[in-house]
């Protein structure tokens, strides 16, 4: 059996990471961390917690490996088809009516949600007009987002995606396919801002339309989500919205009673500003 | 032995007849929560809880994050998300890369339960077809958890609990039929 790191072990870590890098975790939900830091522990073969503290510590460019590492990278295009149904029908017609369209996809990952909106947007002609900003804590994911190369392994998949979520298009002809990479059309591409953002520490940057950040929250602890949302609702112009992932919700956050649910997806329009 | 404070039911293909066989036993006085950790494939849905309900009175409901664990509920893991368990005894959700083939990944839910309950946890290993639940077993075991694993002959399908049985020194080999019973003994032992 392998050497289990103790949650006490744990908050050191993060307190060393805290006053030596400014990174701070203290607030993520800490299964999950744990988790990961114990994955990364043994994939590098620490013979000891002491030594993976002391390298911690010590080596920059292990500190990177470490974020690059324990934050989850899991993603994929047009996750959840009935969300994206909604953005089309419901969501895009509304932002539609303003001259300019600004969206957030805070906490991006590799960038395949921000490929998916550019996708609607296109096809809803309203790409020309539309910004969208990807963000997120990890530099390596937002390389590869700029990118928008993604496996050819994953289009069959994503093609069923997009049929489901109204897509009447060969979604094929959306990338090149090169062996076993897919390069997405540079015409979505040019539309993306990709940048490095933690959502712990950083401030607004913009004012959008809409907001997007699924599966992100689930990672932070109450007191950090109210946090973050809080962020949100100061980044977000008034009757804008806000989209989070299947199992996230704006139910218990301070900002609550100023948002209403759109239908039975995870959306909230934003109905009043902070008084 | 003596009553755990929580148990967890992991199982693949061919456990949903067992557990099935189970839920009609818990009623909404069963001093221990239960966390049911299933395989699915997407046509299922959230149509386990409403197919659940059906069969007992207890609170049937899907797991959400930052969610207290309570005694007489029984909480089902939802489909595409690992469950985790923070050491205030709230529920986690992670949506983080898959575990054999798996998410939700019963050796998550047993792994991250057993650090927080240790001894004073109970897991089942039920029918399956692949490999998880076997090593979050082991890991129970070494923190002092009781470990039960339905009888491969009863299984439907036998591989997980034939591994499991091989693989850990499990405390119980039942089959589906003395599992509903052998539960509600569990739950009303003494506290030490």
């Amino acid at each position: 059996m392998i050497t289990a790191i103790r949650y006490e072990e744990l908050d050191l870590l993060l307190n060393d990471l805290f006053t030596r890098y400014g990174y701070d975790f203290t607030e993520y939900s800490k299964a999950s961390l744990q988790r990961r830091v114990q994955r990364l522990f043994t994939l590098d073969r620490f013979p000891s917690f002491a030594e993976f503290r002391h390298r911690l510590q010590h080596d920059p460019q292990y500190f990177r490996r470490f974020v690059e590492e324990i934050t989850v990278n899991v993603t994929e295009m047009l996750r959840d088809p009935s969300f994206y149904r909604t953005l089309r029908t419901t969501i895009l017609p509304v932002l539609a009516t303003y001259p300019f369209i600004r969206i957030w996809h805070a906490g991006c990952s590799t960038g395949e949600e921000v490929y998916s909106m550019a996708i609607l947007l296109k096809e809803a002609g309203l790409l020309h007009k539309s910004l969208l900003y990807g963000t997120d804590i990890n530099p390596l994911v937002i390389e590869k987002a700029r990118k928008g190369i993604f496996p050819v392994s994953q289009m069959q998949k994503y093609s069923e995606n997009y049929i489901q979520s109204g897509g009447i298009n060969d979604f094929s002809s959306y990338y090149t396919a090169n062996y076993h990479l897919a390069k997405f059309d540079s015409a979505l591409t040019g539309k993306m801002i990709f940048s490095t953002h933690n959502l712990v520490s950083d401030f607004s940057f913009n004012e959008f339309q809409l907001i997007l950040c699924r599966n992100v929250l689930i990672y932070f602890e109450r007191d950090l989500q109210s946090k973050v949302f809080k962020l949100f609702d100061y980044s977000l112009e008034n009757f804008g919205y806000l989209a989070l992932g299947a199992k996230e919700s704006l139910r218990f956050s301070p900002i609550a009673d100023r948002y209403r649910q759109i239908g039975k997806e995870k959306i909230w329009r934003k109905i009043h500003e902070a008084t | 032995m003596r009553q755990p404070k929580l148990i967890v039911i992991g199982g693949s293909a061919g456990s949903l007849q067992v557990i099935m066989g189970i839920v009609p036993v818990i009623h909404p006085d069963f001093p221990v929560p239960i966390l049911i950790v299933l395989h699915r494939n997407s046509i299922f849905e959230s149509s386990l809880e409403v197919l659940f309900a059906s069969k007992s009175r207890a609170l049937i409901k899907e797991v959400e994050e930052k969610e207290r664990i309570l005694p007489g509920v029984i909480y089902i893991a939802p489909a595409d998300y690992h469950v985790l368990i923070e050491e205030n005894r709230t529920f986690s959700l992670d949506y983080s890369e898959r575990v054999h083939f798996s998410r939700p990944s019963i050796d998550v839910a047993f792994t991250s339960a057993s650090d927080v309950y240790g001894a004073e946890l109970a897991c089942l290993l039920l029918s399956g077809g692949n490999s998880d639940g076997v090593e979050g077993l082991e890991y129970v075991k070494g923190n002092g958890g009781l470990v039960v694993v339905q009888d491969p002959v009863t299984a439907e399908v036998p591989y997980m609990p034939q591994h499991a049985v091989s693989r850990v020194g499990v405390d119980f080999v039942l089959s589906a039929e003395d599992m509903p019973a052998f539960l509600r003994g569990l739950a009303f032992l003494p506290l030490d």
